[in-house]
C-alpha cells in the first residue's frame, strides 16, 4: 500500500486556449488536512472537480490509494471514497437530514438503520447533527455538516472542501476544524480549498499552492509564514494592509429610520433597523450571509420595497429628502447621486453580454431627449476606466462576461466612482476576488471615503471589515445587533453578535 | 504501475469563443454538408439525379421574371413578420402569436374594404385600413404583455392561444361576409371598384419589398441605436440588471409587444389589401410561426434575417417545381429544408463545444 491517498501525475485541463491546470503533479498523504492555496482562476477548483468526476483531464493520471483510476463521473468518485463538499449546498428543502443523506443511495431504504448510522457518525468526529429536522430550518452551518455527513456515509476517506469557512462565523469556524481533526484522526485524508491564510495556518499540515493553473510549491505549514504563503502564491511580494484614515468632516448623510422590510411570503428580512451613514467614512456592515444585508441595501437603493420605517438622504446644506417608495430612477430624477454596487455583479450591475461601453451607460443612457443612445461619452468613460483601474480586457468592446472576476468589478466600481457619489454601497465587493485584485478595490474604496463619500461597506470576512470599517453595523437575522468602533472592536465579539442579538453584553 | 485503465473514447469540452472567421467556416461546411446529404438521399429515394433536382429547386424559386418577383413578395411578407417578432424576442418575451397579430391585421384591413369599401373615398379608406389593421395587431400583441405585466403568466402560452382566437375569429366573419351566401368563401373584395386595394408601386409585385425595406432598416436602427432597443436588450438579458438601472420593466414589456403585433398588422395588411384582395383563416400561411425560425437563425439580427427568410422562401418556392417536374410529392422539399435546417442548427453545437478524442490526448501528452 502506498501512502499516498490520491496523487496526480502531470494532468493538463485545457478550456479552450486556457490551460486552467497545466502538468500538475501533486500528493495527498493518507491522514493529512492538506490546503490547496491559490488565487482566483488559479485551477484548484478545476484540479477538485476532475478528482470528484466532474471535469475529465485531457492528459495525466491520478492515482488513488497508489492505484492508477479513471474517474469519469461523481459516481465513479464515490466508488473510489472521494467525497467533495461543494460551495453550495445540493440540498433539498422539505426533506430532513436523513432523506438527504440516502437521498440516491440504491438497495432497500431504511430510515431508522440510516438514522444510526449517521449517529454513530456524528459520534465518532464531534458533528452536532439531528436527523430529523428539514433543511428550511437549518442555518447555514447545519447545512453544510449534512453536506459533509452524507460524504462520510458514502464511505467517502477522501475529502474535499471547497472554501467551507467563507459562510461560517468564527465560532462555527472553530467547530468545523474540531470535526476535521477528529477526521484526520481517523485516518481521512482532507483537501481544504481556502482564501483565509490564518486558517491555512490553523489547520493544515501541508499547503500545495498552486499559480495560473500551474503546481507552484508544496509547504509544510508548521515552517512557513503568512507573507510566505502570499508571495509563493501571487508570484511577487505584496503589502497585506489597508490604509485606514480617520473620517474628516463626518456629517450624517444617510438615515436611517425603524426600516422594515418583508419578503413575498411576508416574512420579515429586515426588522425595525436604524442607523445613520455619515459622509467620509466607510460603515461596515458584518453578518452571517442572508440576515438582511442585501434587503437592507436594495431597500435604500430603492429596489426592494419598504414595508415601514423610512430612508432619509440629508444634503450638504442639512435639508432631508425621504427616498422612500421611490425608484432608482426617481431618486437619480431628483439629483441624488447613490451608487450601488451590487453583490450579483453580471445578474444585477452589470449587462454580461453587452461591452464595456454597453454597460457604462447603464446608468446615463437616459439622458437628452433624443430618441438616440448616445455611444461616444461611455465609449470615453469606458476607456477611461480600463487606464485608471487598470482593467485587463482586449478592448472596450469586448463583453463584460469574458473577463475576470476581479476585472468585472472593477468595471462595476468604476462606473459607480465616476457619477461622484454621495453615498456608495458594496455589497461583498471583493468576493470571489484574488489577493491583488481585493486590495485594490479597498484602495478604491478608501480613496471614496477619503473624498467625502459616505460608504457602505456589506462584507463577509471579519478581518477586512475590521481594517476597513470606521464602525461596523451587525446584523443578526434582520435586526441589530449593534453597531461597534471598528478600530476598537475584536473578531470574537463581532462574530458572537452576528450570532446572537447583542452580543455577550445580552447575557 | 497497474496497466492503463479503460478510458471513454472520446469527451466533449466546452470551447473558448471562436473567432467569427472559424465559426462562419463552420457553418458554411455544415451547409455544404447537409447539401451532400440531401443529394444522396435524392438519388437513393428517388432515383433522380441529385443535380436537377437541385436545378428545379432553383428554376422554381428563380427560373422566370415573374417567379423572381413572386418569390421576393413572399420573402417581403416572411421577413415583416420575422422582423416584427424579433423585438419581444431580443426581450426574452416568447411571442409566438406573430400568426395571430397578422391574421387580426388582415382581419382589420378585410372590415373596412368591405364595410366602409363604398362609402368613404379610397384615400381615407385605405387610410383607415392601415389603422384597423396596425390597430389589431396591437392589440393582439398588447394583450399577454399586459397578462404578463399583471400576473406573470407564460407568454409562449398566452401570445400561442391567441393565434387559435384570432383564427376562430377570423372564420366567423369569413361566413358573416361570404360571397355568394352559403359558399364559406369572401370571394376578391370590391372586385369592380378595387376599393382599398394597396396602390401598384411599378408592379403588383413592388410595395411589399418596399414595405419590407423600410421595416428592415427601421428595425435595424431601433435595435442598435435608440434608447429603446437598449432597453430591450437589457431587459431581455437580466430583468433585475434592468430593476437596477431605473428601467421600468412591464412598460418596456407592453410597448415593445405593442410594436411587435402593429407590424404583424402590416404584413396581415400587406396580405389582404396588396396581394390577395381577400380574406381567409390561413391567409398568414403559418409564417407566423417559420418567422420565429427565421429570426433565431439570424440571431436576432435583421440583415441576417433577409438571407434566413430567403433560404427558407427559396426552398418553399423549390418545392412546388420539384413536385411538379419530377412527380415527387411536396413533401420532399420539406425532407430536404428539414435536413438543411438540421445542420445548420446542429452545427452550433460544435462552434461552442469540441470534441476530443482518446488517442489523440495520449499523443499530446508524449509530445
Amino acid at each position: 500500500m502506498s501512502e499516498n491517498a490520491v496523487s496526480f501525475k502531470n494532468v493538463t485541463k485545457t478550456f479552450g486556449e486556457l490551460k486552467a491546470i497545466n502538468n500538475v503533479s501533486l500528493d495527498v498523504k493518507k491522514g493529512e488536512i492538506l490546503s490547496l492555496l491559490g488565487e482566483n482562476g488559479s485551477g484548484k477548483t478545476t484540479l477538485m472537480n476532475m478528482l470528484s468526476g466532474i471535469y475529465f483531464p485531457d492528459a495525466g493520471h491520478i492515482f488513488i490509494n497508489g492505484k492508477e483510476e479513471v474517474i469519469r463521473s461523481p459516481k465513479d468518485a464515490f466508488d473510489l471514497g472521494i467525497g467533495m463538499v461543494h460551495q453550495h449546498f445540493k440540498l433539498i428543502d422539505v426533506l430532513t437530514t436523513t432523506e438527504n443523506i440516502v437521498l440516491g443511495l440504491k438497495g432497500k431504504l431504511n430510515l431508522k438503520e440510516a438514522e444510526k448510522k449517521i449517529m454513530s457518525i456524528a459520534e465518532k468526529y464531534g458533528f452536532d447533527i439531528d436527523p430529523n429536522k428539514k433543511v428550511y430550518d437549518m442555518s447555514v452551518s447545519e447545512k453544510q455538516t449534512v453536506e459533509i455527513v452524507k460524504v462520510l456515509f458514502r464511505g467517502a476517506d477522501i475529502l474535499i472542501l471547497d472554501e467551507p469557512t467563507a459562510v461560517l462565523t468564527p465560532q462555527e469556524t472553530e467547530k468545523l476544524f474540531k470535526v476535521m481533526r477528529n477526521m484526520k484522526k481517523d485516518g481521512k485524508s482532507i483537501i481544504i480549498i481556502t482564501h483565509k491564510l490564518n486558517e491555512v495556518k490553523e489547520i493544515s499540515d501541508r499547503v500545495a499552492i498552486l499559480r495560473k493553473g500551474e503546481f507552484i510549491g508544496m509547504m509544510i505549514t508548521a515552517e512557513s509564514d503568512e507573507q510566505q504563503m502570499t508571495d509563493m502564491m501571487v508570484g511577487h511580494s505584496v503589502k497585506l494592509n489597508i490604509e485606514r484614515k480617520e473620517p474628516q468632516d463626518s456629517k450624517p448623510r444617510i438615515e436611517v429610520k425603524n426600516l422594515s422590510v418583508k419578503d413575498s411570503q411576508g416574512v420579515y428580512k429586515i426588522k425595525d433597523v436604524s442607523f445613520t451613514a455619515e459622509s467620509g467614512e466607510v460603515l461596515g456592515i458584518a453578518g452571517i450571509s442572508g440576515c438582511g444585508q442585501k434587503e437592507l441595501l436594495e431597500a435604500i437603493a430603492g429596489l426592494e420595497k419598504i414595508d415601514s420605517g423610512d430612508v432619509l438622504f440629508t444634503e450638504d446644506n442639512g435639508t432631508k429628502t425621504s427616498l422612500k417608495g421611490k425608484s432608482p430612477r426617481a431618486v437619480s430624477d431628483l439629483g441624488i447621486s447613490l451608487s450601488f454596487v451590487p453583490e450579483d455583479r453580471l445578474g444585477m450591475g452589470l449587462v454580461g453580454n453587452m461591452s464595456l461601453v454597453g454597460n457604462m451607460m447603464l446608468r446615463s443612457y437616459r439622458k437628452g431627449a433624443s430618441p438616440f443612445v448616445d455611444r461616444k461619452a461611455p465609449r470615453k468613460l469606458a476607456e477611461k476606466v480600463v487606464t485608471d483601474l487598470d482593467v485587463m480586457t482586449p478592448s472596450v468592446d469586448t463583453p463584460v462576461r469574458r473577463l475576470s472576476g476581479g476585472n468585472v468589478q472593477k468595471v462595476l466600481l468604476g462606473r459607480e466612482i465616476a457619477t461622484k457619489p454621495k453615498v456608495l454601497m458594496t455589497a461583498y465587493a471583493v468576493r470571489g476576488l484574488d489577493i491583488n485584485s481585493s486590495y485594490t478595490i479597498y484602495d478604491l474604496i478608501n480613496k471614496e471615503k477619503e473624498s467625502g463619500t459616505a460608504v457602505i461597506f456589506v462584507g463577509e470576512d471579519l478581518d477586512v471589515l475590521l481594517q476597513i470599517s470606521d464602525r461596523i453595523l451587525v446584523l443578526c437575522d434582520g435586526e441589530v445587533s449593534g453597531i461597534v468602533d471598528g478600530r476598537k472592536a475584536d473578531k470574537n465579539t463581532v462574530g458572537l453578535m452576528m450570532t446572537k442579538k447583542g452580543g455577550e453584553n445580552n447575557e | 504501475m497497474n496497466k492503463a485503465p479503460h478510458e471513454p473514447l472520446f469527451h466533449v469540452t466546452k470551447r473558448d469563443e471562436l473567432s467569427p472567421v472559424k465559426a462562419w467556416t463552420i457553418r458554411i461546411v455544415a451547409i455544404l454538408l447537409s447539401l451532400v446529404l440531401c443529394g444522396i438521399i435524392t438519388a437513393c429515394l428517388t432515383g433522380e439525379n441529385p443535380f436537377s433536382v437541385y436545378g428545379s429547386i432553383f428554376d422554381g424559386a428563380f427560373g422566370s421574371e415573374r417567379k423572381i418577383w413572386i418569390t421576393f413578395q413572399n420573402l417581403s411578407i416572411l421577413l415583416i413578420i420575422s422582423l416584427a417578432l424579433t423585438p419581444a424576442f431580443k426581450m426574452q418575451f416568447w411571442n409566438i402569436g406573430g400568426e395571430g397579430q397578422a391574421l387580426m391585421g388582415a382581419l382589420g384591413a378585410a372590415a373596412v374594404m368591405i364595410c366602409l369599401g363604398d362609402k368613404v373615398s379610397n384615400g381615407v379608406l385605405i387610410l383607415l385600413m392601415i389603422l384597423a389593421s396596425v390597430g389589431l395587431g396591437a392589440l393582439w400583441g398588447l394583450i399577454p404583455a399586459l397578462l404578463k405585466a399583471k400576473w406573470n403568466t407564460n407568454e409562449t402560452l398566452s401570445t400561442l392561444m391567441m393565434n387559435y382566437i384570432a383564427t376562430q375569429l377570423v372564420a366567423y366573419y369569413v361566413i358573416v361576409w361570404e360571397v355568394p351566401k352559403g359558399s364559406g368563401n369572401i370571394g376578391i373584395i370590391n372586385p369592380q371598384t378595387e376599393a382599398g386595394w394597396l396602390p401598384q408601386v411599378y408592379n403588383r409585385y413592388l410595395l411589399p419589398i418596399i414595405v419590407a425595406i423600410i421595416i428592415t432598416i427601421f428595425i435595424y436602427i431601433y435595435q442598435n441605436y435608440t434608447k429603446h432597443g437598449y432597453e430591450i436588450a437589457v431587459v431581455g438579458e437580466s430583468r433585475n440588471t434592468a430593476r437596477y438601472a431605473g428601467i421600468n420593466v412591464n412598460k418596456v414589456i407592453i410597448r415593445t409587444m405593442i410594436l411587435s403585433g402593429a407590424l404583424c398588422g402590416v404584413a396581415g395588411l400587406l396580405l389582404v389589401g396588396g396581394i390577395n384582395h381577400t380574406l381567409t383563416t390561413t391567409i398568414a400561411g403559418g409564417e407566423g410561426f417559420t418567422g420565429v425560425m427565421v429570426s433565431w437563425l439570424a440571431k436576432f439580427n435583421p440583415i441576417a434575417m433577409i438571407a434566413t427568410s430567403l433560404l427558407i422562401v427559396f426552398m418553399n418556392r423549390g418545392a412546388g417545381q420539384i413536385s411538379t417536374n419530377f412527380g415527387l410529392n411536396q413533401s420532399f422539399a420539406d425532407i430536404l429544408t428539414g435536413i438543411i435546417l438540421f445542420f445548420i442548427i446542429g452545427c452550433e453545437f460544435f462552434i461552442r463545444y469540441r470534441i476530443s478524442f482518446r488517442s489523440s490526448a495520449r499523443k499530446e501528452e508524449k509530445a
